[in-house]
């Protein structure tokens, strides 16, 4: 909302620079997101007579203006406007003055030019030259009476405030509004627009009446009927007025209803009553296949959700949006009935939504939802401006059409909840000065309340906690205290699946791997070439207007980001690349909120680190991503069992398994298929761990211990063994480890060939052979290796090597 | 009678031939060892005569303890003199282990929840897809409701099972009324969590965005709690000397309502929203509104972690590029 600062001069008085003044709107909650200087850049253009117009001697179409500006010789300009006249006042730059070029918009110096062989010293300047508006047809005449020679910017400069209101307060669409903010911040009183014309004899419900089809849409229509204007321009203040804040003046009529628009944030529309047929209005949804002709030319088809103004017959206006062509203000137009109406917000924004880009100045008005009881005072200010202007005769009363009329109930704001929430008790002459600026009836009912009614202007003083707002706001929020937090810290709500999700996040960390954060949208075609089971996608959840059409799907898991940001990596991965995410997945659920699950997928590829320094490079592989599982084993206290195979259709058959922890599945780890790898366009191969924390979190510990080591040295032996080669060796490992005298057992090679008969492998392990309570005796170590022996013997047909 | 004097010179003498561990070793072997001539003259003590054995028992026992210590003496200084080392070329790339990295955006919603926690307050998160009854009604923003223009929605497509109208949550602010159903006052508790927008993404819009919720209701909280709250957390968060101010704003769900914006490199800006819990939604709590009161706010984490780490570009956050991750390496702990 552009709100020119001599326009607000008009209702109110401040004693503040602009800058402060925007400061205080701003605090207040009226943002001003900009200030605009109207005139700034009118260096060297002043106040000028037009003197004599001559015809250029060598073309039909331009003329020689003598420009008159106050020095002693009169300097001569060609100028090409159709509407120069001697006498006139009129806007003249010199030699050297910025002004807008009309066809390119930016700012370019004048310069002294020769136009079809005769000098131009100047320029005769139109509004769109100035930057003031978009007209360029003819030159722009003054109304002052400033000396020739003033500088232009200061019989015409203006600063602009642009006003962001928030939703609740449509009264800041207004001038009215902003100066009722401003004397409520300076202590001052806003000067009430005058609303008072003479009626006539004839009744203006004999002349026309209004039915309401659609109260809903419509709580309330107000019609007055004016005879015998005069349709020509408006006076200049007006059209000053509106062009400062960026409208275009039009007719006296239809400016009246633009300036009331802004003065008070209240939309209406003049229809040229003649044209209306039985001259009465029906407000209703449109009739299927029922056109209408809008004033900007459009031609709509109409939909039966949408509201219209039409006569006995036919739509004549879009309701709330913009009236119809055939119906609007002409030269010829003698009577108006003048609509002053209330619609329903969402209507409106339905319907502007559909037949408008982005809402027209009375749409977003609407939008905004207005006080059905702002419409009679709008009414009545506009019919005075119009019989002031255009003359004619308004007739006598509203026709007044009301379903929506509800009871304005009085606020009862005690001084208890003001100190409540606002931590301070300001005195009854505070409160009621400040309620008073603003237009906020109040009394004060001793010994300890105040008694509040919502002006037709709002409607957002509903309950006491809104008065209180406005206390707060207008004293300003940086002058109320501030306290700390006192009293019961409450007890935690503690989440096992979040606590996990972090603790993951610190261990795979530390573990080298990098956290990422990932989308939650794929397509369906993502989820299928990831899925576990092959050939079918897992139930997923559409989206009905995602941001990317082909991502239209919440993910069902996180393979997809996952890879598709590997892949973005790789080419910067000198050496191995680990990256990780903790985050959602999402499976619908008929009829109720989906089932959110926290999933890790940590993945692994790339090389082992430089080899400067010796050693040789290899691919990272299927026992690093392992090897990252059994440390993060290690630092959340969870032991994981692998079981081959993973049956993941994502991942590699032979390469794969599930993740246990006691029997209980809670995820898989593998190698990516390549076909799956490739079609995210990573490159070579890439290990996959996958965790439903959900899972994992219902296996864990709830009570940990941790044990003293032990003081006593351990007895170390190797251990070699000779098994079938399918024999799977962390099996082996776990059955030496059942001995209660071991303490830890360590694989250290892998053998067959040689010595060692075909289809067998000799497993070479180190026993820690350690006791809590004591040092170890050889004896003790020898009868915990028969036992061990004999067990494998039995439990695997394994065979002791010779060492 | 053993001259142990003239053995410990020889002893001596002989060490100090001793130019490396293996020197050491045989020398150890010579004097000290099971056959060495020390332990023979110790042996030989019980075949003196008696008077003499307690004077060349204790003589030669002695002796032991001198050489054992000369040994180790001569050994240190061996030592010293291998200080000296080939030269290396101190230039060569160490062998890195792989630094890992927790997200700038996990790094920086820690470091705000840290400073809530610190605070007493509890951390709870909820539902990414939400009712729209939570996102929006009970939340005072019914449908045609003006107010429902300030966030614009991602939707779920119905699932034609009839039930309600489910959408992306648009702020975590639906937390406020599921938290309030299962808690009582005191309630002191922040929501970090994703939220969604369908919004044109730019270098300061992402249509993802995680934010995070605060509710506080006990007895005659006011608005100086509000400030007192929200000025320690931006202390903590922007550093001490930051200048604050809260500027009137609307939000449908309080009453005061207001902005707090930080003067930031010279520049206000705004970092949260919050105001005072709306009092019906208290009442819609069970709770009475005259007896409990209380404050909420929400903020974006993108938006302190842009301000905190100078990042230019929100769209970098979930491109996830190890690149711009990596720079993060050097806040590593400030969480």
């Amino acid at each position: 909302m552009d709100v020119p600062l001599k326009w607000l001069a008009r209702y109110v008085d401040w004693n503040l620079s602009v800058e402060e003044l925007a400061h205080r709107l701003s605090m207040a909650g009226a943002e001003v997101e900009s200030i605009r200087r109207s005139g700034a850049d009118w260096d060297q253009v002043v106040v000028a007579r037009v003197a004599a117009v001559e015809q250029h001697p060598n073309a039909d179409r331009l003329r020689l203006a003598t420009v008159d500006f106050g020095s002693d010789e009169p300097l001569q300009v060609v100028c090409g406007a159709p509407n120069l006249a001697p006498g006139q006042t009129v806007a003249f730059a010199h030699v050297g003055a910025q002004l807008l070029d009309p066809n390119t918009r930016e700012l370019r110096k004048l310069r002294k030019g020769k136009i079809r062989g005769v000098t131009s010293l100047g320029m005769v300047c139109s509004e769109r030259e100035l930057g003031l508006s978009d007209e360029h047809e003819g030159i722009l005449e003054l109304d002052t009476e400033a000396e020739l020679g003033t500088p232009l910017a200061d019989v015409l400069g203006d600063v602009v405030l642009d006003i962001k209101p928030t939703p609740n307060r449509p009264d800041h669409f207004s001038i009215l509004g902003i100066a009722r903010e401003i004397a409520a911040l300076t202590n001052g009183t806003v000067r009430e627009p005058l609303a008072s014309y003479t009626e006539s004899e004839t009744a203006a419900n004999q002349r026309t009446s209004v039915e309401i089809d659609d109260a809903a849409g419509c709580p309330r229509y107000t019609a007055i009927v004016i005879d015998g204007v005069t349709v020509g321009p408006s006076p200049q203040w007006m059209q000053d007025a509106l062009t400062s804040a960026g409208m275009r003046p039009i007719n006296n009529i239809v400016d009246v209803t633009n300036y009331v628009m802004l003065e008070w944030g209240q939309p209406l529309h003049a229809f040229d009553y003649e044209i209306l047929r039985e001259h009465r209005i029906v407000v209703r949804r449109a009739h299927p296949d029922e056109h209408l002709q809008l004033l900007d030319g459009s031609e709509l088809k109409l939909e039966p959700d949408d509201l219209v103004i039409a006569d006995a017959e036919r739509a004549v206006a879009l309701a709330g949006i913009m009236g119809g062509a055939e119906s609007e203000i002409s030269d010829r137009t003698t009577t108006i009935l003048l609509e002053t109406a209330n619609f329903q917000e969402a209507s409106i924004r339905r319907s502007s939504a559909r037949h408008t880009e982005s809402g027209t100045e009375a749409s977003r008005r609407f939008e905004k939802s207005l006080n059905p009881e702002l419409a009679e005072l709008a009414a009545r200010r506009a019919a005075a401006l119009i019989v002031e202007t255009a003359g004619g005769s308004a007739c006598r009363g509203i026709v007044d059409t009301y379903p929506g009329r509800t009871h304005q109930p009085q606020v009862v704001v005690t001084q208890r909840r003001i100190e409540q929430i606002l931590g301070i008790q300001p005195s009854v002459e505070t409160v009621r000065g400040l309620l008073s600026a603003l237009g906020i009836s109040n009394r004060w009912l001793p010994p300890d309340r105040y008694a509040v009614s919502c002006p037709p202007w709002r409607s957002d003083i509903a309950v006491a906690d809104d008065v209180v707002e406005e206390i707060g706001r207008i004293i300003g929020y940086d002058n109320l205290p501030s306290d700390p937090l006192a009293g019961a810290v409450p007890d935690p709500d503690i989440d096992p699946e979040r606590v996990l999700g972090e603790r993951i996040r610190d261990v795979l960390t530390s573990l080298g791997l990098r956290e990422i954060i990932t989308y939650v949208t794929v397509g369906e075609d993502e989820i299928i070439a990831t899925a576990a089971e092959s050939g079918s996608a897992p139930a997923s959840i559409r989206l009905q207007n995602p941001m990317n059409a082909a991502r239209e799907r919440m993910r069902s898991s996180l393979r997809p980001w996952g890879l598709r940001t590997f892949a973005l990596n790789q080419r910067e991965a000198r050496g191995g690349l680990g990256l990780y995410e903790v985050g959602k997945t999402f499976s619908p659920r008929s009829g109720r909120l989906p089932l959110e699950e926290r999933v890790a997928l940590a993945l692994l590829g790339g090389e082992t680190a430089s080899t400067v320094h010796g050693g040789t490079e290899r691919e990272l592989d299927f026992f690093d991503a392992k090897g990252i599982l059994e440390q993060l084993g290690a630092g959340l206290g969870v032991e994981f069992q692998l079981s081959a195979d993973a049956q993941d259709a994502a991942l590699v058959t032979g390469q794969s398994a599930t993740v246990n922890v006691r029997g209980k599945q809670v995820g898989v780890l593998g190698m990516v298929s390549p076909n799956v790898a490739a079609r995210f366009d990573v490159e070579g191969d890439i290990f996959a761990l996958e965790l439903s924390i959900g899972d994992l979190a219902a296996l864990m510990r709830e009570e940990v211990t941790v044990s003293s080591p032990s003081v006593y040295p351990a007895a170390v032996e190797d251990l070699a063994l000779i098994v079938d080669s399918s024999t799977p060796a962390g099996d082996l490992a776990s059955a030496i480890a059942g001995n209660g005298l071991v303490e830890a057992v360590e694989l250290f090679d892998i053998y067959s060939g040689d010595q060692i008969p075909d289809g067998s492998k000799s497993l070479a392990f180190r026993v820690y052979y350690r006791s809590p309570d004591r040092t170890l005796t050889d004896r003790d170590v020898e009868k915990a290796r028969r036992g061990i022996v004999r067990r494998v013997e039995s439990q695997f047909s394994a065979v002791l090597r010779d060492s | 009678m053993v001259d142990l004097a003239a053995l410990e010179a020889e002893a001596r003498e002989s060490l100090a031939e001793a130019g490396d561990e293996a020197g050491l070793e045989s020398w150890r072997i010579d004097w000290l060892g099971r056959r060495g001539r020390l332990t023979s003259v110790l042996r030989g003590v019980r075949d003196l005569p008696a008077d003499e054995r307690p004077a060349v028992g204790a003589g030669a026992n002695r002796l032991k303890s001198v050489l054992e210590e000369a040994v180790t003496a001569r050994q240190l200084e061996l030592l010293a003199a291998v200080s000296d080392g080939p030269a290396l070329d101190v230039s060569l790339p160490g062998r890195r282990p792989p630094l890992g990295s927790l997200h700038p955006i996990t790094l920086t919603r820690r470091m705000m929840e840290r400073t809530f926690r610190d605070m007493g307050f509890d951390v709870v998160e909820g539902p990414d897809v939400e009712l729209e009854e939570y996102n929006f009604d009970r939340l005072r923003i019914p449908a045609g409701h003006p107010a429902r223009d300030m966030w614009d929605t991602i939707w779920v497509a119905d699932d034609g099972s009839g039930g309600p109208r489910q959408l992306l949550r648009t702020h975590t602010s639906p937390m406020q009324i599921r938290y309030l159903e299962r808690r009582q006052p005191p309630i002191r508790v922040i929501v970090p969590g994703t939220c969604y927008r369908y919004e044109a993404t730019d270098a300061t819009h992402e249509w993802m965005l995680t934010q995070i919720e605060g509710l506080v209701i006990d007895e005659d909280l006011s608005f100086a709690h509000l400030k007192g709250t929200l000025e320690a957390f931006v202390r903590r968060v922007f550093g001490p000397d930051i200048e604050t101010r809260f500027r009137c704003d609307y939000f449908p769900f309080v009453e005061p309502g207001a902005e707090l914006g930080v003067r930031w490199q010279g520049d206000w800006l705004e970092v949260l929203g919050c105001g005072m819990v709306h009092p019906e939604i208290i009442a819609d709590a069970g709770l009475d509104p005259d007896r409990f009161t209380g404050f909420a706010f929400g903020m974006g984490v993108e938006r302190v972690a842009m301000l905190r780490y100078g990042v230019r570009d929100i769209r970098h956050f979930y491109r996830n590029d190890v690149r711009f991750l990596r720079e993060f390496d050097q806040f590593r702990g400030t969480a």
